[in-house]
């Protein structure tokens, strides 16, 4: 078994530098979108529009004000977007533009060990982008405790690896980029404004707050929210925990699959 | 050089429509969902977050959010596409596709190209702009037959910018200077008075600046139709735009002519 992990491991070390080489040469273009964009919201709708809500914290899931709202909603927002975003258009151009998923098969690393060194990059990515907008928005006084967001952060990453996980798998079996833009549209847009970023999900009355709530976002927004408010119900939060990390699981063993297909044919 | 051109500008400009009808016949999937983001906003902040928001007061009397939120909705969303097509799509035409230099080897003109190009975009507009009013309609955000000039008004939204960012498209380099755009176009979308009224920000310097942005004037414009409350600022918002329109399609042609004539 120890050889086994070692072997995992390895084939993942090896690869990382790969995507972390590409990021050093490109990550002054993501500045701007993983990080001055968010933060833009967080000033127009969090503290300009924000100054024109009076809702009582009971109407705000018990935040004392729509900034502090907002605010863990954001973040969760940002997450799955840039999960989707790192899986999808890299990940197509790997598989058929410039090829170098075929490249590294060349060498004696295989199909889990390139998977698994991207999701190991994306994760990174997430990571880190999450970590520098908490840390800004702390001084805006939204946290009520100082682990909430720390443990928030943790649950980041894991709602962004369940989507991550997923979207390579569809990216794996996708053979032209035209349906990005529906998976967006119809997908990522939807999901960004209705599961319960902007606003609490009962104001989509019972039926629509249901199919919010059954949503990966929901559960990663949720668990972010309760986290940073300081209002976490044990069991909700485990249940939330428990739904992320299933769809990671499965959406790992579809992102494996889907890439052995692709690549072994 | 004086031979007269073989076609007239007005056939001109058909062949580029048809052309672009042709080849974007197959992305019809992308232009249906297109339609959907505003309105998916509308639903989203207009009536989810307005559940949180008593009223505002717009002329001295109280409006729902909705009512509010919707024309500047409207207007975002004529400035969000006119800025996807004249940005991305232009510098893939102009670079890679080199779409212009094969049009430039037939009787077309860079002057017909530039008014080709920005009237695909504005037929694309129309249609999500008209498809956005219907929807305001039946929602009842609509109680004015000013509303109906909303249409032209995003028409001419559309086109101040098309213009002006193809100009600029014309400058860029590689797609890392479409970041310079997105800060350009998020502040705006965001800060226009489409969200909250431009008296959040106080009666200082930033409010000037507001005021003074393309956006701002198109956003009040619609707003000021769709309530059925337009006012001597409406013809400045409508001359405003006219004009920076007109501007960027001079810079346009010129540019093209140094870009493809040389």
């Amino acid at each position: 078994m120890a050889t086994l992990h070692n072997a995992a491991a390895e084939g993942v070390l090896r690869q990382v530098d790969y995507w972390w080489t590409v990021f050093k040469r490109t990550w002054r273009g993501s500045v701007i979108s993983s990080f001055v964009a968010p933060l833009f919201y967080v000033v127009g709708m969090g503290v300009l529009l924000g100054g024109f809500v009076s809702a009582a914290p009971a109407e705000l899931e018990g935040a004392t004000s729509y900034l502090a709202f907002l605010v863990p909603g954001l973040v969760a927002a940002h997450a799955m977007q840039l999960a989707v975003g790192e899986t999808t258009y890299p990940v197509m151009g790997a598989i058929k533009w410039h090829r170098s998923y075929h490249a590294q098969m060349a060498t004696p690393l295989r199909v889990c060990d390139i998977v698994n060194a991207h999701l190991v990059f994306v994760a990174l990515r997430i990571a880190s982008a999450c970590a520098v907008f908490l840390l800004v928005l702390a001084p805006f006084g939204v946290f009520v405790t100082w682990w909430g967001p720390v443990l928030a952060w943790f649950g980041l990453i894991l709602l962004g690896m369940a989507f991550a996980t997923v979207v390579f798998g569809i990216s794996a079996r996708m053979t032209s980029e035209e349906g990005y833009g529906v998976i967006y549209r119809l997908g990522v847009v939807p999901l960004v404004l209705f599961s319960g970023s902007f606003f609490p999900i009962d104001n989509l009355g019972p039926v629509l707050g249901w199919v919010a709530r059954l949503t990966p976002l929901w559960h990663g927004v949720d668990l972010t929210r309760m986290l940073c408010l300081d209002t976490v119900d044990a069991t909700t939060a485990l249940v939330h925990v428990l739904v992320l990390v299933v769809i990671t699981a499965l959406g790992w063993r579809w992102a494996t699959r889907g890439l052995e297909q692709r690549l072994g044919s | 050089m004086t031979t007269a051109s073989p076609i007239s500008p007005r056939q001109a400009l058909g062949a580029i429509t048809l052309r672009n009808y042709t080849t974007y016949k197959r992305y019809w999937k992308l232009f249906l969902t297109g339609f959907l983001e505003p309105v998916l906003y509308l639903f989203s902040i207009g009536i989810g977050v307005g559940q949180l928001i008593e009223s505002f007061e717009l002329n001295g009397q109280p409006i729902p959010y909705a009512e509010f939120v919707a024309p500047g909705m409207l207007a975002a969303s004529a400035f969000n596409g006119a800025l996807l097509d004249s940005t991305y799509n232009v510098f893939f035409k102009l670079k890679y596709d080199k779409l212009y230099d094969q049009m430039l080897a037939t009787p077309l003109t860079t002057a017909d190209v530039a008014r080709g190009e920005i009237l695909w975009g504005q037929l694309r507009g129309a249609s999500y702009s008209a498809a956005f009013l219907l929807v305001m309609l039946a929602m009842g955000l609509v109680h004015s037959w000013w509303a109906v000039l909303a249409l032209p008004a995003t028409l001419l939204i559309g086109f101040a910018f098309s213009a002006v960012f193809m100009a600029w498209t014309t400058w860029m380099k590689s797609f890392q200077d479409f970041d310079k755009i997105t800060l350009v176009q998020l502040p705006m979308f965001l800060f226009s008075a489409t969200f909250f009224p431009v008296e959040a920000y106080g009666d200082g310097a930033v409010r000037w600046v507001v005021e003074a942005t393309p956006l701002y004037r198109g956003v009040v414009l619609c707003r000021e139709l769709t309530t059925g409350e337009p006012t001597w600022a409406s013809g400045v918002s409508v001359l405003y735009l006219l004009a920076m329109g007109l501007l960027g399609m001079v810079v346009v042609r010129r540019r093209l002519d140094t870009l493809l004539r040389t």
